[in-house]
């Protein structure tokens, strides 16, 4: 296959002489096949949109390596710009404008043909408010007209900062199917996106930052898998030998959750190690499941960004991954 | 080439440029119809009866003095010594004739020749007025509204960008521009040939007028260029505007008191009006009154500074350079968000 977007360890600080360097990106990968929908999710000010302004050629990078379809960027953006379209947090057009007005701007600066502003006024369902000034609309409808002047290039890779935002639940949909249709006529769709269940709908691959750096990557099963795996649900014929149990599997190394009426066990390996262990103790297995986490409760444990009862967690308090090189190489995914 | 024609429609769709362009021009009309309700044209008729008014104004005068002696002869033979009348009559006498000349009796009139250079510094100042805003909006708003950042998504080569903008800018005040001075040539010359003189036109007042118009466009033109690097320097409509008005009343203001304190020579060497009427008027002869105080009796002879257009042009060129350059630097380096 094919990668239609790399970064190696692209590093980016914002320096402010009040408040010291933040890095916002801290030699951070990415990866994106051709054809596929890939979802680039992380926590508030991870670096999501810093990564796609930088290979946007909107923000210089201090370190790091960036390919757009074949072309390193941002030295040989103008071969590529042509093919790719983008949106970036909510863009802005000028109020005054209507949407037609502002595509065709747009059109006969990229020399698109003008045929293609009703095409995309259709896709996104504006047609028939077209000729409103931009101020009068709704966030989804800007939203939309956003969708529309990215997807004004036919591009060969469409990039999406957070479409979803103030789309209706109608608008989502539409979106998902859209980019289903997009990905099969072979585009190739990069979404970030905060809602996983959506996420975990339509994309093919995920990658998943947090404080900058890459802590998860791959197909969407194999994340799921990965980072569910090993989570195993136990009960017992009587309710009453749990406490027992429970003692035993710690003692042998696993990580064990009491319930009610069921132990959960996080670790495991081999189902078998488990009711061996217990049957030698005289405890018997009337159950023993493997769960599956969704994506959110992945994303949730690989970022460490659960809410905790009775805290409120800040920004830019999500796992840090240790650095590359050091990063210990039992890897899953690609 | 299609970059140049999509800011070409975008500078022409934006209702500041509309708005700004009709409110310069309607000021504009506004001072030429009250130069032609306010001229007459002047005849042989009206030059006879200005010489009747007159001569009709100093009789009445003469027959008002003659009154007036005679009242003074009266209270003086009654041995009144009142202080209404001199103590010697024959002190009131009536005022010359030529006091009297007929020109002031006539109303005023347009000379072309004398009268239209001047007139050509308000074009100049109301399209230089447009000029800037128009130009401080056009890529102000772009920047405000994040309209910039979608265009670097579709070319991504950001001077270009920038540069062709600003083409489009000044290819859009040219042609304003030089319609305007070409209107304002036309319909002053009918107000001088209907309601005043256009004698004396040669050859050489012509290319003159000529000239100082074709100044007033580079003025023009300057102040949209200044005013488009200003506002993207801040990325800010108003950055510009502000800095406009900031340097105005607090540079040249301040400065121009804080010098007139120090009892600095040439002051106005100073102040950017001057050098805006050097521009125009082709030199500006500026006179430093303070060497005739010590000789406060007999003649006074100044000491003079002599700036000319050429200076200006210099003033400009590096205004130019510095803003558009800096705005150029700026647009490649920094970070757009
Ligand atoms: N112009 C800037 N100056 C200083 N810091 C910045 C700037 N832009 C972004 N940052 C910082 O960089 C970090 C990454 O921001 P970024 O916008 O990439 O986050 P994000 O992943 O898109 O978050 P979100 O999900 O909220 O959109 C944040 O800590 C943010 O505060
Ligand atoms: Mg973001």
């Amino acid at each position: 296959m094919t990668a239609v977007l790399e970064i190696e360890g692209l590093q980016k600080s914002y320096r402010s002489r009040r408040r010291g360097t933040r890095n916002a990106l801290d030699g951070f990968d990415m990866r994106v096949e051709a054809g596929q929908v890939h979802g680039f999710l992380g926590p508030n000010g991870s670096g999501k949109t810093t990564t796609l302004r930088t290979l946007l050629g909107l923000i210089r990078p201090d370190d790091g390596r960036m390919r757009l379809l074949g072309h390193e960027v941002p030295a040989d953006l103008s071969a590529v710009a042509g093919q790719v379209g983008a949106i970036v947090e909510s863009p802005q057009f000028f109020p005054h404008f209507t949407a037609r007005e502002t595509l065709s701007l747009l059109a006969t600066a990229g020399e698109v043909r003008s045929t293609r502003i009703d095409e995309v006024l259709e896709l996104v369902g504006l047609r028939d408010r077209s000729r409103e000034r931009v101020k009068t609309y709704s966030l989804g409808m800007k939203q939309r007209l956003a969708v529309a002047s990215a997807l004004l290039k036919e591009p060969r890779l469409l990039i999406l900062d957070e479409p979803a935002n103030g789309l209706d639940p109608g608008g989502i949909r539409e979106m998902r199917a859209l980019m289903r249709n997009l990905s099969e006529t072979g585009t190739t769709v990069l979404l970030s996106s905060h809602i996983l269940a959506e996420v975990q709908l339509i994309c093919d691959s995920v990658t998943i930052i947090s404080l900058g750096r890459r802590v998860a990557f791959g197909p969407v099963e194999k994340v799921l898998a990965a980072h569910s795996a090993g989570t195993v649900r136990v009960r017992l014929e009587t309710v009453a030998d749990l406490p027992e149990a429970s003692e035993a599997l710690t003692r042998a190394g696993f990580r064990v959750t009491r319930e009610p009426d069921h132990l959960l066990l996080s670790g495991v390996e081999e189902a078998a190690m488990v009711t061996r262990l217990l049957a030698g103790q005289g405890l018997y297995v009337s159950e023993l499941v493997w769960i599956d986490g969704d994506l959110e409760s992945v994303f949730l444990d690989l970022t460490a960004t659960a809410p905790a009862p009775g805290q409120s967690r800040q920004v830019d308090q999500s796992a840090k991954p240790a650095a590359v090189g050091q990063r210990s190489t039992g890897g899953w995914g690609a | 080439m299609s970059l140049y024609r999509a800011e070409l429609r975008r500078l022409v769709l934006r209702r500041l440029t509309r708005w700004a362009t009709v409110l310069g021009l309607a000021v504009l009309a506004t001072v030429a119809i009250g130069v032609f309700l306010s001229n007459q044209k002047i005849d042989d008729a009206a030059r006879a009866k200005a010489e009747v008014a007159a001569e009709e104004h100093w009789q009445q005068q003469v027959r008002q003095t003659e009154e007036f002696r005679a009242e003074c002869e009266q209270a003086a033979a009654r041995g009144d010594q009142s202080d209404r009348f001199p103590p010697d009559c024959s002190q009131i006498s009536p005022p010359p004739r030529d006091v009297y000349s007929p020109d002031q009796f006539l109303s005023s009139t347009f000379d072309f020749r004398a009268s239209f250079g001047g007139t050509l510094i308000a074009v100049a100042a109301i399209l230089a007025l447009v000029g800037f805003v128009v130009g401080s909006s056009f890529v102000g708003a772009e920047w405000n509204t994040g309209g910039m950042m979608t265009m670097l998504l579709w070319r991504p080569k950001r001077v270009t960008v920038l540069l062709t903008k600003l083409a489009a800018l000044l290819t859009g005040l040219l042609a304003l521009a030089v319609t305007t001075t070409m209107l304002w040539f036309g319909s002053f010359w009918l107000i001088a040939t209907t309601r005043g003189t256009t004698e004396g036109m040669t050859a050489g007042a012509w290319q003159s007028f000529a000239l100082t118009g074709l100044r007033g466009v580079t003025l023009a033109l300057v102040a949209a260029v200044l005013g488009f690097g200003l506002a993207s320097l801040g990325r800010h409509t108003a950055m510009a505007l502000g800095g406009a008005v900031g340097v105005m009343v607090v540079g040249q203001f301040g400065l121009g008191v804080l010098l007139s304190l120090t009892g600095a020579k040439f002051v106005e060497a100073w102040l950017l009006p001057t050098y805006v009427q050097a521009w125009m008027q082709k030199e500006v002869v500026l006179r430093d009154w303070q060497t005739c105080r010590v000789n406060p009796f007999g003649q006074c002879d100044p000491e003079t500074l002599t700036l000319t257009w050429q200076h200006t042009s210099g003033l400009l060129a590096a205004g130019l350079v510095l803003i558009l350059g800096g705005a150029c630097w700026a647009m490649r380096r920094r970070d757009i968000s």
